[in-house]
This record gives structure tokens, sequence and C-alpha cells, in this order.
């Protein structure tokens, strides 16, 4: 029998194009950091916002875990994850909670810790918001959960919630 | 006084041509990154928020005197290979970068096929 390659290239051809279709409108595209964990953390340095003094990375090493959150006044979602932080500075032994508040007014955070309470062992501001972007990110609210060895374990996009609140305090229990 | 005018003269013209390379540097890096808040954007198209800061941050780099690939590196560190349009060249995405030859140079071997037998047709 003799074989067509003209055909087998013609049907090669058409499958290939089909499962590349079929593999990209079955996909999730729209990207998130998620998946970037096991990443080091860079050092950094910035100023507190409740005093005039600096927060550094050394605040990672004073504890076996540290979840870094940045939030704002501004933003909604963030007194939504709030109470959840407060849970957690509580109820998690290993935990330190850092927060780093991004491109807000002074004024407008501070009332905002009061009203809210504060879970935070130290925060820090980035009144402009390049500092976060040396941590990736691209929204607020989110959360980063790192070891003592400066390494990721968990990237939280969105405002915690009472599943991630669990699977924090799994993770640093 | 003619001299010092000359002297003048070519260093305004070499600040401006000096200040277009920079701007058209500093272009090509924004048009390269892409804008993870927004639709099918890059941050040199966007006004948003974060477009924004990166380009500060681009700024910063750039002052810093790192070359392009370096801002690109340290990018790709925080955000992933997704932000930038051109992806670098590596063993897992080697076939993203040379599909296109394959598949100019099957079409090619299927053109010249298809016309090969035609030719033995007709002379038959």
């Amino acid at each position: 029998m003799k074989i067509s390659y003209v055909k087998i290239l013609s049907f090669s051809v058409i499958l290939f194009i089909l499962i590349v279709f079929f593999i990209s409108l079955n996909r999730n595209t729209i990207y998130d950091t998620r998946k970037l964990v096991g990443q080091k953390l860079n050092k950094f340095e910035m100023n507190s916002l409740l005093d005039e003094s600096l927060v550094n990375s050394e605040i990672i090493t004073t504890s076996e875990y540290t979840l870094i959150n940045f939030f704002a006044s501004w933003c909604y979602p963030c007194r939504k994850e709030h109470e959840f932080l407060v849970k957690l500075g509580k109820e998690s032994n290993k935990l330190n909670i850092v927060g780093v508040n991004f491109k807000d007014k002074k004024s407008d955070a501070l009332k905002f810790l009061k009203n809210y309470k504060n879970p935070y062992s130290s925060v820090a501001q980035d009144k402009d918001g390049k500092a976060s972007i040396s941590f990736g990110i691209y929204g607020i609210p989110e959360s980063i959960l790192v070891n003592k060895e400066f390494i990721i374990i968990k990237k939280y996009l969105g405002p915690l919630n009472n599943e991630y609140y669990k699977e924090i305090l799994e993770l640093t229990n | 006084m003619k001299i010092l005018i000359i002297i003048l003269s070519l260093s305004l013209i070499s600040q401006k041509v000096n200040s277009q390379v920079d701007n058209q540097f500093q272009m090509n890096i924004y048009k390269n990154i892409r804008c993870l808040v927004c639709q099918g954007q890059s941050i040199a198209d966007s006004n948003s928020d974060f477009a924004q800061t990166i380009k500060l941050v681009i700024d910063d780099k750039i002052k810093e005197g790192k070359n392009e690939d370096e801002i690109y590196e340290f990018l790709i560190s925080k955000y992933g290979e997704w932000i930038v349009y051109r992806p670098e060249l590596k063993k897992t995405n080697f076939f993203l970068w040379f599909f296109p030859y394959i598949a100019l140079l099957l079409g090619g071997i299927l053109i010249l096929s298809l016309f090969r037998k035609k030719n033995l047709k007709n002379k038959k």
C-alpha cells in the first residue's frame, strides 16, 4: 500500500490545530502569581507607619512563620479580611503578622487600624507602591506566608476568608 | 564668543539626542511588559495603577544602570514569565520559539509535494 505523505502531513496539521484549540479553550487564562511559591523573598526596608523607625526583613527571622499582609484603608475587601487577621494573631503562636500599608494616607491608615484593631506586630508604609513590586504584588489585599528562611510558602490573592484562615492555621501550627 | 555658542548648541543637541535614546529604551521595555490587571495591554498602553507603579520601578532600575535583560529578570522573578510578552528562549519553551519555522518548513514541503503530484499527473 502506497503511503501518501501529503495526506499524513495534512491530517497531522489539522489534528495539531484541533489539539491546540481544545487545550487553549479549556485552559484557565486568568493569570495569577499563586504558583510562584518556593521563591526566596528579597531583603527589604520600609518606613514604619506607627513611628519613626524602619521595618526591615530582619522581622521575618523573629518567628517561625510570617504573614505579610498588604492592605489599605480605601480597600473595601481589606475590611472584610481584617477579622481573620485579628483571629490569626490571637490563635497562632508560631505566626507573626506584618502589615504593609499600600498607597494610603497615614492618617487614614491609622484610623483604619484604630477602628478594626491592629493584628500586626509591625506595619510598614509603602506610599508609592514601589516596594510592593519587590514582593510581586499586583492588587490588594494580598498576603504572603513565608518561613524563617524567607521562602514563600503560600500566596493569597484577594481577601482572606474562613477557608484561607483555616489553611494558615494548619500550615503554621 | 562664536566658539562658545557652537559648544553650547552642540551640547544642547547631544542632550536632546540622549534623552530621545533614553525614552526609546524606556518605551521598548514598557511595550514588552504585560499589564497583569488589564486585558491584552502592555504597561505602555495602560494607565492602570499597576502599570503606573511598574513604570516607576522600571525608571528606577534604568537610573540604577540596569540593562533590559536585568530588568526583565527582576520582573520575571516577581511575577513569572507571563509578565513579558517576549519570553526568553529556554528548554521549556523551545517549541514555542521554533514552531513557526517548523510550520513554515512543513507547509513548504506540503505545497511542494502537491505541486509535484500535480505535475506528475499532468505529464501522464
